[in-house]
């Protein structure tokens, strides 16, 4: 037993203390990191002694100030007298804390300082080295040196059948066919090899091998995972992955569509489906639930999921409290928050139906009819751009009566710089106000004021044009008073009406009106000072408010507007705007023209040209055509086109709205309301971040993942790449890049790698390619004792890795060898057959799971329904993660649950019969059919020991089922086939039991 | 069939390679030897294993185990604002707040003079002695999923692993036919039935096989144990043998441990597919014992359930949770937490009088609690979800029999004397177990994750024996 335990300790690590240079991040770090930061690090309410050894002058002392340690000199350092110190009230760690270092590590940390104690930041939030080159051979020169230097003799190449079956499932998820295998074994070109990688990474189904990958990381799931875990549709986000990998879409792209989809200037219908990852986070519909609450777990999530998915770190460790280990602040954590606060959400989604803002995302019938209703309602469009003179003439007059109000003179009490253009249009600059008042001293136009219009007018220089200077080109009007001029202490008129081309319809969190409505602006704060006119959705675009004053005020009276802009959440402020006026109260509704138009109005008509008539007329119709819609037939037309989206399945996807204020919570109390407020960021010791406007929002933090300022996403999703054709990532922590992280077996092909992905565009696929070519991709991973006593996690390479395929691939394996894998892509997520009352204890609503009978239960165990709660339990069997976080590896168990289900799931039943079938139908003799079903199972011919062991079990099972005939039908039965009675299903079920055993092989669910 | 000795040779001489394989943590268990991640006590466990009966839904506190003789004068009243101010609180927010005695009488039972109400009358009668009851428990989540999540694992985050999750990794199976953590599921009908999720039995970031299994009461009792339709004890034989025969020359060929692990695997679900059956089966117990359970079995009800814990207990299941989703009375409480009361009145007590007259109670931690209490304010004729304070009790494991501990205010509204947090639970449950809750970790997102936490907790000495 004792040899056992020794045999834990890897034999291969080089004592660094024996073996040259020490490297402050490969071997020392490490120990303080484990053993001194948890009281010495970047957390500092657990800082002891006021002492950091996370930092250079925490270790080696300030100018002028010594550290603990001194360099090149151990018996002056404290730091490495605490360590060795046998009085243990002086010994560090203290030994209570159970962290004791070996003796080892010691010698190493003695040698560090010996050798001059040279300091490096945390490896992996340093640049990335360039890579040395763009040569093919890169890969293998630095595994090769490694090897060479621990002494290590790399393994031959894997032969053809394993190359092609590991090959298939890396890049596919699926076994290649023994057809394919013959193939390529009797391909004599020397470039068999990389013919085969291209034809599988074409293949349709690689994006769908990525897919199970990434969905892992962003937490798809079908069901919503908190308490009733009702169902969500979201089914079109994973149809978006798949076919974002199977396009080879850029990862940068990928990621900004992702992120922030929406934001996205042609984003279109794909950005908002991307737009959904931020959606995919678990949602409550618990009666009782404290919205607020649920809000902050919401979006506390969603820093653990960016953090963990682009990242690699565990930010989320820092909502309660400074990270213990790496350097984050609790205020990192929150500010990564706020670039969240702008998402459309609810705590609390009670009646468990509407989870918030989706679209319709029409299948191919349903669009291909969609299509042909456009056409028609174009083609009615067309015809309906005629004139209508009586409308023009009326729309005109409407016009006409209102009058443009000059500021006479214009202040803003906040402190913003205000400018009168042409055509009176505000224009504010400068400094933006938390909350500001506008001033505007007007004059009451010929034939008195009677209503008060104010246009609020896109402009460039604004956020997101305005009209607001908000992030997001929001502005609030809380109120709108009017008094006459020069006499501050002046009764404000009463307005009797307002109303507007556009109210605000989101973010409407304690808002008593329901609308960011005109209306509010005139309630004399009625209902609260935060609630007012606002105009979200359109930003950018033009929309007008119309005040009616309860009685005239006569021509030439001297008003001072105020424009007051209070709401709390900070910069909602009007940008652009003019105020107009009318003696008579204003019927219809229209919204601005476009500024020459309205230039051309302002003019007395008698001066305006011809040619300014004609674009006057023109701007008109194309109001009225927009506005009135044309005639029942269109009507109609449009409601088919509501009714067959109505009809499309739905997807989640990203709204934004106003964002709310972020707080740091003190150690993650939601119910604090009294901690800092902060703006959206990244962790500070991450350095800089541009920002495209004042407030950045989720596509700057998008596109600061994907910049090359970040060290961190490309060699997170190199590593975790490596990992999908290696088994292990170069840094085995593939959910931890930071210091507790696992130091990169080799640093320099990590960031061999993680340049070459940057500097290919973000091609994976390139990456991909380069990593499947390489010779230690190919090697065997059968190897001699002594290689695998010396490596025996294999880290240095001079083997493949052998190990049990995925979930899905558990399932789709057994679907693809027997002939019932129906590659179908996308849509709805599938039903297969799952045991009845599994989901006995979900609750609101109750319900059964529905065992699909058509092809649909033979599909990829990728479109298999995802519930969260109650994932089905062949999946969840073979380590499927439950998707209610970020899964950045899953752990590869081997449980007799495992064998439960191979051994008597029906599908794998019904996969056994189907094999025997196709080998019945397909060789005429047993030795043939079992040789046949055994290269269909492992694409290889069984040995003579092998054939044997099938032999007898054929015999058996014959003998067993001759007397039972009954239970041969019933075993041949399963899947709803119709068994002839007889002989033929005595032999039926005998091969069934043959087929049974091969696919219940290691063998059989092992890539090696 | 080859000889059984490849497979445990190739397994010991690679040991180092299977860190995450079930047989490993199991061989050292079956060695007499605790797996070296396992920081021991320095003394003997008291405890081999638990049962933990938990009453889904929340409970509530003030009408089973805390008299509120002050809280029942003030009944109809409002409740001091004092009391509430600045309290999390879940359906009655922004509602009129009035106290709601306790429903039914309580008295004092046994020796030690328990107090402990009336709708108990044979838990009460017969075990109130051997109870420990702790009144000064508070959590941290106020809804039922989360609150199930941080009483199971520790945090309210989903993905950590459930308390016998930790226990498994820890400790190993004494068992060598079922897996080492089981838990059953009753439902009543009194309460709303709150949805129970996998989660809570899930073994998070640790390997699969510390995962609970479900025993379920209806269907097959574990999932896929049955043998396929017209597949026979004998016809799925020969089929694991030639699987064993095929594997061991494929292990021959290439050497690797995880192909010995799967051969382990392949005959532990054989023996699970003849011992849960014969599990299942109460025929081999007499009249008496089905009548003190109260139960003919077979039905799923949690007297049912409690029996075939016993009977689990007998069989080596080192962590045994019995849900009973039934306690989430927003309405009628005085009906209904009778009822369901009722439901597991006999079971509970049985329990903790067969493993006692089996000498079992001395090795077996049973713990009987909710994922929080329910608000001593009325809800209508109901009660709401209350986190403040409520309460839980241990039976056997070493713990303080016949003894009371801590307290809530006069209205049962806060813990306030001698508090216990969940994770002070936790902490007390491990040590019980012989382990030390601030050394046990596992290294996850490079840190050391432990049940208890980063916060400090404590073993709740004054509760032990």
């Amino acid at each position: 037993m004792l040899s056992f335990l020794l045999a834990l300790a890897p034999a291969v690590a080089p004592n660094p203390a024996e073996a040259g240079r020490i490297q402050f991040n490969r071997d020392i770090r490490p120990i303080l990191s484990d053993k001194c930061f948890f009281c010495h690090g970047p957390d500092k309410a657990q800082r002891k002694a006021d002492l950091r050894l996370d930092t250079r002058e925490g270790l080696l002392g300030r100018s002028g100030e010594p550290g603990t340690v001194v360099s090149e000199k151990p018996a002056e350092s404290e730091l490495f007298q605490r360590i060795i110190s046998t009085d243990a009230s002086k010994r560090m760690p203290p030994p209570k804390a159970g962290k004791d270092l070996t003796e080892s590590e010691k010698a190493t940390i003695r040698k560090w300082i010996e050798q001059g104690a040279h300091y490096e930041g945390h490896w992996s939030f340093q640049p990335v080295a360039k890579s040395g080159s763009n040569d093919a051979g890169a890969i293998d020169t630095l595994i090769g040196a490694e090897l060479v230097r621990r002494g290590l003799a790399p393994v031959s190449e894997a032969d053809r059948r394993t190359l092609l079956r590991r090959l298939s499932f890396d890049l596919t998820g699926l076994p290649p066919t023994p057809q394919e295998v013959d193939a390529f074994i009797n391909d004599k070109d020397p470039g068999a090899y990389a013919r085969q990688v291209e034809r599988l990474l074409a293949s349709p189904r690689h994006g769908e091998r990525l897919a199970m990958w990434w969905l892992d990381l962003v937490r798809y799931a079908d069901s919503v995972g908190y308490h009733g875990d009702q169902p969500v549709s979201v089914h079109p986000f994973r149809q978006y992955v798949v076919e974002s990998f199977n396009a080879n879409v850029p990862f940068d792209r990928f990621t900004r569509e992702q992120l922030a989809g929406d934001l996205i200037a042609d984003g279109g219908d794909r950005g908002k489906i991307a737009s959904g990852y931020n959606r995919l986070g678990m949602m409550s519909a618990e009666g009782g639930v404290q919205p607020k609450e649920y809000l902050a777990k919401y979006i506390a999530e969603r820093v653990r999921n960016v953090s963990g998915v682009w990242m690699g770190v565990t930010l989320g460790c820092a909502e309660c409290h400074d990270h213990k280990y790496d350097p984050f602040t609790a205020k990192d954590f929150y500010r990564m928050q706020a670039f969240f606060a702008d998402i459309n959400e609810k705590g609390l989604y009670g009646g468990g139906k509407d989870w918030g803002p989706s679209i319709a995302v029409p299948m191919a019938s349903q669009r291909e009819e969609l299509a042909k209703v456009d056409a028609e309602i174009a083609k009615l469009r067309a015809v309906s751009t005629k004139a209508d003179p009586m409308m023009e003439s009326a729309q005109l007059a409407a016009r006409e009566a209102w009058r443009i109000l000059e500021p006479r003179k214009v202040a803003s009490t906040g402190g913003a710089k205000l400018v009168v253009r042409g055509n009176g249009q505000v224009v504010a600059s400068g400094k933006n106000p938390a909350t500001d008042t506008h001033e505007i001293e007007i004059v009451a136009p010929p034939g008195g004021l009677a209503a008060i219009r104010l246009e609020v007018i896109p402009a460039d220089g604004l956020p997101a044009r305005g009209p607001g200077r908000a992030a997001n080109g929001n502005f609030v009007l809380t109120e709108i008073v009017a008094r006459k001029a020069g006499d501050p202490k002046a009764e404000p008129l009463s307005f009797s009406s307002a109303r507007a081309t556009f109210e605000q319809k989101g973010a409407l969190v304690g808002n008593p009106w329901g609308l960011w409505t005109a209306r509010a602006a005139i309630d004399k704060d009625a209902k609260g000072r935060n609630w007012g006119w606002a105009v979200m959705e359109e930003a950018g675009q033009a929309n007008a408010a119309e005040f009616t004053l309860a009685s005239s005020v006569p021509e030439g009276t001297a008003l001072r507007i105020s424009l007051e802009q209070n709401h709390p959440n900070a910069g909602h402020t009007l940008g652009s705007y003019r105020l107009m006026g009318s003696s008579k109260p204003a019927d219809p509704l229209l919204r601005p023209l476009a500024d020459d138009a309205t230039a051309i109005l302002a003019k007395v008509p008698a001066s305006r040209t011809a040619e300014e008539k004609a674009k006057l007329l023109a701007a008109i119709r194309r109001d009225i055509n927009e506005g009135a819609g044309t005639g029942a037939e269109l009507k109609k037309l449009e409601k088919r086109g509501a009714e067959i989206l109505a009809g499309a399945p739905t997807t989640l996807v990203t709204e934004r709205v106003m964002p709310r204020t972020v707080r740091i919570l003190h150690r993650g109390n939601w119910m604090d309301d009294k901690g800092e407020i902060v703006t959206p960021g990244i962790p500070e010791v991450l350095g800089g971040f541009k920002a495209r406007g004042a407030t950045p929002d989720r596509l700057d933090l998008a596109n600061w993942l994907v910049s090359s300022e970040n060290p961190l996403t490309a060699r997170v999703t190199a590593n975790r790449i490596w990992k999908m054709f290696f088994g292990a990532g170069l840094s085995r922590s593939l959910d931890d890049l930071g210091s507790q992280g696992d130091w990169p077996s080799h640093p320099a092909l990590l960031d061999h790698l993680a340049s070459r992905l940057v500097e290919s565009g973000w091609d994976l696929r390139a990456l991909i390619r380069g990593i499947v070519m390489s010779d230690a991709y190919r090697r065997s991973s059968v190897a001699p004792r002594p290689v695998r006593e010396s490596d025996p996690y294999n880290r240095y390479l001079a083997r493949q890795s052998r190990y049990r395929v995925d979930a899905e691939m558990v399932r789709d394996n057994a679907l693809a060898v027997s002939g019932l894998l129906v590659e179908q892509m996308g849509g709805p997520s599938v039903f297969p057959f799952q045991p009845p009352g599994y989901w006995a204890y979900l609750n609101f609503p109750t319900r059964e799971w529905r065992n699909d009978d058509g092809s649909s239960r033979y599909r990829r165990g990728l479109y298999v329904h995802w519930q969260r709660q109650y994932l089905h339990p062949s999946l969840a069997a073979f380590d499927a993660p439950s998707r209610e976080e970020c899964t950045a590896e899953r752990s590869r168990s081997n449980t007799p649950l495992q064998s439960l289900v191979l051994l008597n799931d029906p599908i794998h039943v019904e996969a056994a019969r189907e094999l025997a079938r196709h080998a019945l139908e397909a060789k005429p003799n047993d030795a043939a059919r079992l040789a046949w079903i055994f290269r269909q199972a492992l694409q290889r011919v069984p040995s003579p020991d092998e054939a044997k062991v099938l032999a007898a079990l054929i015999d058996n099972q014959r003998k067993h089922f001759k007397g039972l005939p009954a239970d041969a039908a019933a075993l041949v039965s399963v899947g709803g086939f119709k068994p002839v009675p007889g002989a033929e299903t005595i032999e039926l079920a005998a091969w069934t039991g043959v087929a049974r055993a091969m696919l219940n092989l290691h063998e059989t669910i092992t890539r090696d | 069939m080859l000889p059984e000795t490849i497979a445990r040779r190739s397994f010991l001489r690679a040991g180092g390679l299977s860190l995450g394989s079930m047989a490993f943590s199991q061989l050292l268990a079956r060695d007499g030897r605790a797996a070296a991640a396992v920081p021991r006590l320095p003394f003997a466990p008291k405890a081999k294993r638990v049962i933990w009966l938990y009453m889904a839904g929340g409970m509530s506190h003030i009408d089973t185990f805390d008299n509120k003789p002050k809280l029942a004068q003030m009944s109809g009243q409002p409740m001091p604002e004092s009391v509430t101010k600045g309290k999390q609180i879940a359906q009655l927010q922004g509602a009129k707040l009035n106290c709601l005695g306790p429903q039914h009488p309580f008295k004092k039972w046994g020796q030690s003079g328990q107090e402990i109400s009336v709708i108990w009358p044979k838990l009460a009668e017969a075990c109130a002695d051997r109870m420990c009851i702790v009144r000064s428990l508070s959590t941290e989540a106020i809804n039922h999923d989360p609150a199930h999540t941080f009483m199971n694992t520790g945090s309210m985050i989903p993905g950590r692993p459930a308390m016998g999750s930790w226990l498994l990794y820890g400790l190993g199976s004494e068992s060598d036919n079922l897996p080492g953590f089981i838990v059953l599921v009753s439902t009543g009908k009194f309460g709303q039935r709150q949805p129970i999720a996998a989660r809570q039995w899930h073994s998070g970031f640790l390997p699969g096989q510390h995962q609970g299994v479900e025993l379920r009461g209806t269907g097959d009792p574990v999932l896929y144990v049955r043998n396929p339709a017209g597949v026979d004890m004998s016809a799925q034989r020969q089929v694991v043998d030639a699987v064993g025969d095929l594997n061991r020359l494929r292990d021959r060929a290439v050497d690797d441990p995880e192909i010995s692990t799967r051969l382990s695997q392949y005959e532990l679900a054989f023996r699970m597919q003849t011992s849960v059956p014969g599990l299942m089966d109460l025929s081999d117990e007499p009249k008496s014992m089905l009548d003190l359970y109260g139960t003919r079995g077979g039905d799923g009800s949690f007297g049912s359930n409690c029996l075939l814990a016993r009977r689990l207990a007998e069989r080596g299941v080192r962590f045994i949770q019995l849900y009973h989703r039934d306690w989430d009375h927003h309405g009628a409480v005085k009906d209904h937490v009778a009822g369901t009361a009722g439901e597991v009145d006999q079971g509970a007590a049985a329990l903790v009088t067969d493993l006692a007259r089996r000498g079992m109670l001395d090795d077996t931690l049973v713990v009987f609690g909710s994922e929080f209490g329910r608000t001593p304010m009325a809800q209508g004729s109901g009660r709401d979800h209350h986190l403040a304070g409520f309460t839980m009790w241990f039976a056997g494991g070493g713990m303080r029999p016949g003894f009371s501990f801590g307290a809530t205010d006069e209205f049962g509204y806060n813990a306030v004397e001698n508090k216990v947090s969940v994770h002070d639970v936790h902490a007390t449950m491990l040590h019980q177990l012989g382990i030390d809750h601030e050394r046990f970790t596992y290294r996850f997102q490079g840190l050391d994750m432990r049940l208890t936490g980063v916060e400090p907790s404590r073993v709740v000495k004054e509760i032990l024996a």
